[in-house]
């Protein structure tokens, strides 16, 4: 994994502490030539990695990197699964079951297709591929060599301690896709102790680690114990605490940590992302010793 | 250690045993779901104990409380039983269908003691909680006018139905949406009385409303509207947001930024004249388990608490929630007028 790892929070209105800004993003970020415009600025800044939610609009932006003659070889995708308001929406709306049969490809209960056939047999580890499958469907092509998670579903599932969905989940992306599954959760010292339990060492976590402790359930003293007593590759994100939090503080704790192989961030603007970008290059160096 | 039950499991029922399954103080003794399909992941994936009826459930286990996450017309007749039998509950919003139904329910809560607690999330977040501090200190001076608004992207289009859109069941958008917002004045400004007008207006479900606009007024004779549409897809998730005007100062706050304006120097402390705002990474408190939201954790931790007598129990009761159904019934009223 690279160091830099650039973010897609913004393009598509996510903003975590403040609505009005999430919606002056989501008006910004209408047209997806604006997006790949500014994922080019940090291609130029030197990322060669994007990790984005399989949003809708990623469908088109996909398909605009594939049609860009190698403009986008070198770079890679870290996908992150599923977008999840889609389905929490579903559920308010039509009910798990509702959900299922709408998001579940095929003739839900047709019993020709591996849906119908898992349904009826109760085969829940097929239908959770099937709908890896659906979801990544619109990567096909690009390189996507880690695939995460999403925190609602890990964090779900964890609080659950559904052991066999992410231990099946892990060989599926292992077998099917080639990649390396990672995690997104909000839980981090929890999920190692998870993953350690049904056998799965040094994992890709990707988590908010950030200099206020915002988000680090436990606290910020666990998380920091957590890093130094575990084999983990983990991804900080949420470096900014959303964006109220001086950068040079911010990213000066994050570069300070050992086994935080990658900082995640998203930006809207050329000036800011370049700016973040010398910032951990710059404390990067200072603590060259953390540095796998 | 509290020994919980946890009855339905839809979206918050899985959403609330996940937490439980994470709390430390808690073993969750039992899950009942109607649902085989439902009940077979849980049975396969999980190390949680099914059923498929509540009182086998009681009486293999004996719970010290229960989650009541059932579709909303189920409420009054489990909950009744629960409190009925001495068992501590926590139930979804919204609280009962109608007024009457609550009223005996807070009865029997007091006479058997019971704690009780209902699903208004939004009272555990960080923003809301700290707006509610500095009204109630009376930094912003006597509320003048308040003013609420909620969207979010729950029916964008015409659809397949469940009990979400059928009125006689707790569906609708005044119900099952509008309720968290009604809740939010009821608690930051004052439980409102009386409604001076309403609309309800259906913009693609066929048997409910999608949309509330209505001019309401407090107890206390403040004069407020709300605005609550849940087919606006312009909004990624539920967003609510509240202005309310004072006459010492302003109060702009939605679940993730806190706008205040002082108009003197006499200001709580951290804040001073003129605007101020904080945003949610400041005013959060911190979960040991996170899940969608501080909030959801934060909730059901007050509970765990308040069984373990650590706290008054007096966030989210049987009365504020029946409070807000009041209100649900009167807007209801004031439109079959």
């Amino acid at each position: 994994m690279q160091r830099i790892l650039f973010g897609d929070n913004q393009f598509f209105g996510v903003n975590h502490v403040s609505d009005e800004k999430s919606r002056s993003q989501a008006i910004k970020f209408k047209e997806d030539k604006t997006i790949l415009k500014t994922i080019d600025y940090a291609i130029d800044g030197g990322i060669d990695t994007f990790m984005c939610t399989t949003h809708d609009r990623m469908i088109n932006i996909a398909d605009l990197m594939r049609n860009s003659l190698g403009k986008y070889e070198n770079l890679q995708i870290y996908p992150c699964l599923p977008y999840a308001h889609k389905y929490a929406n579903a559920v308010t709306e039509l009910g798990i079951m509702g959900t299922v049969k709408q998001y579940v490809p095929g003739n839900f209960f047709g019993s020709i297709l591996k849906g119908g056939v898992a349904y009826l047999s109760k085969d829940y580890i097929s239908i959770m591929e099937l709908m890896v499958d659906a979801e990544l469907k619109m990567f096909k092509g690009l390189s996507t060599p880690v695939i995460f998670l999403q925190n609602v579903i890990t964090d779900l599932l964890l609080g659950l301690g559904m052991k066999d969905i992410i231990r099946a989940y892990h060989q599926y992306i292992i077998k099917k896709y080639n990649a390396e599954p990672g995690y997104i959760t909000m839980n981090l010292p929890k999920m190692i102790s998870l993953l350690d339990s049904i056998g799965i060492k040094n994992p890709i976590i990707c988590t908010s680690i950030n200099v206020d402790g915002f988000r680090m359930s436990g606290g910020k003293e666990l998380y920091e114990n957590t890093l130094k007593n575990n084999e983990v590759r983990a991804i900080a994100m949420q470096v900014l605490s959303g964006g109220s939090t001086a950068p040079n503080k911010a990213l000066e704790y994050v570069c300070s940590l050992p086994n935080v192989q990658s900082i995640l961030f998203g930006a809207s603007s050329k000036e800011n992302i370049n700016e973040t970008i010398s910032l951990i290059n710059y404390y990067d160096e200072k603590y060259a010793m953390h540095i796998a | 250690m509290k020994k919980i039950g946890l009855i339905g499991i839809g979206k918050m029922g899985i959403s609330h045993l996940s937490i439980l399954g994470a709390h430390p103080q808690v073993e969750v003794v039992g899950v009942v779901d109607t649902s085989t399909l439902v009940t077979d992941i849980i049975r396969k994936y999980t190390p949680f104990k099914c059923y498929d009826n509540y009182n086998t459930m009681l009486n293999e286990t004996k719970p010290d409380a229960v989650i009541v996450s059932v579709p909303t017309k189920y409420h009054e007749p489990i909950v009744r039983d629960m409190i009925n039998k001495g068992i501590h509950v926590f139930v979804e919003k919204p609280f009962c269908i109608g007024a009457e139904q609550g009223s005996e329910l807070i009865e029997i809560a007091k006479k058997n003691k019971v704690i009780n607690q209902v699903g208004y999330h939004n009272k555990f977040i960080g923003t809301f909680i700290e707006a509610n501090k500095i009204i109630k200190g009376g930094y912003i001076g006597d509320i003048i006018h308040f003013s609420g608004e909620m969207n979010g992207p729950v029916v964008t289009k015409r659809k397949e139905e469940t009990w979400r859109s059928k009125p006689e069941e707790g569906g609708g958008c005044l119900m099952d949406y509008a309720a968290h917002l009604i809740d939010l004045i009821n608690y930051l400004v004052a439980p409102i009385k009386k409604i001076n007008g309403a609309d309800l207006i259906s913009i693609y479900s066929k048997q409910v409303e999608d949309a509330v606009y209505s001019l309401v007024e407090t107890e206390n004779g403040i004069h407020g509207n709300i605005q609550v549409n849940w087919s606006d897809e312009t909004f990624r998730k539920m967003a609510t947001a509240i202005t309310i005007i004072g006459t010492e100062g302003k109060i702009i706050v939605d679940s993730t930024e806190l706008k205040v304006y002082f108009k003197n120097i006499e200001t709580p402390k951290g804040y001073s004249k003129g605007w101020n705002t904080k945003q949610i990474n400041q005013l959060s408190t911190q979960v040991d388990f996170y899940l969608r939201g501080e909030e959801y954790s934060s909730q059901i931790d007050y509970f765990i608490d308040a069984l373990e007598g650590k706290n008054a129990n007096d966030i989210n009761t049987f009365k504020s929630a029946w409070e807000t159904d009041n209100v649900i019934e009167l807007i209801k009223n004031y439109k079959n007028n």
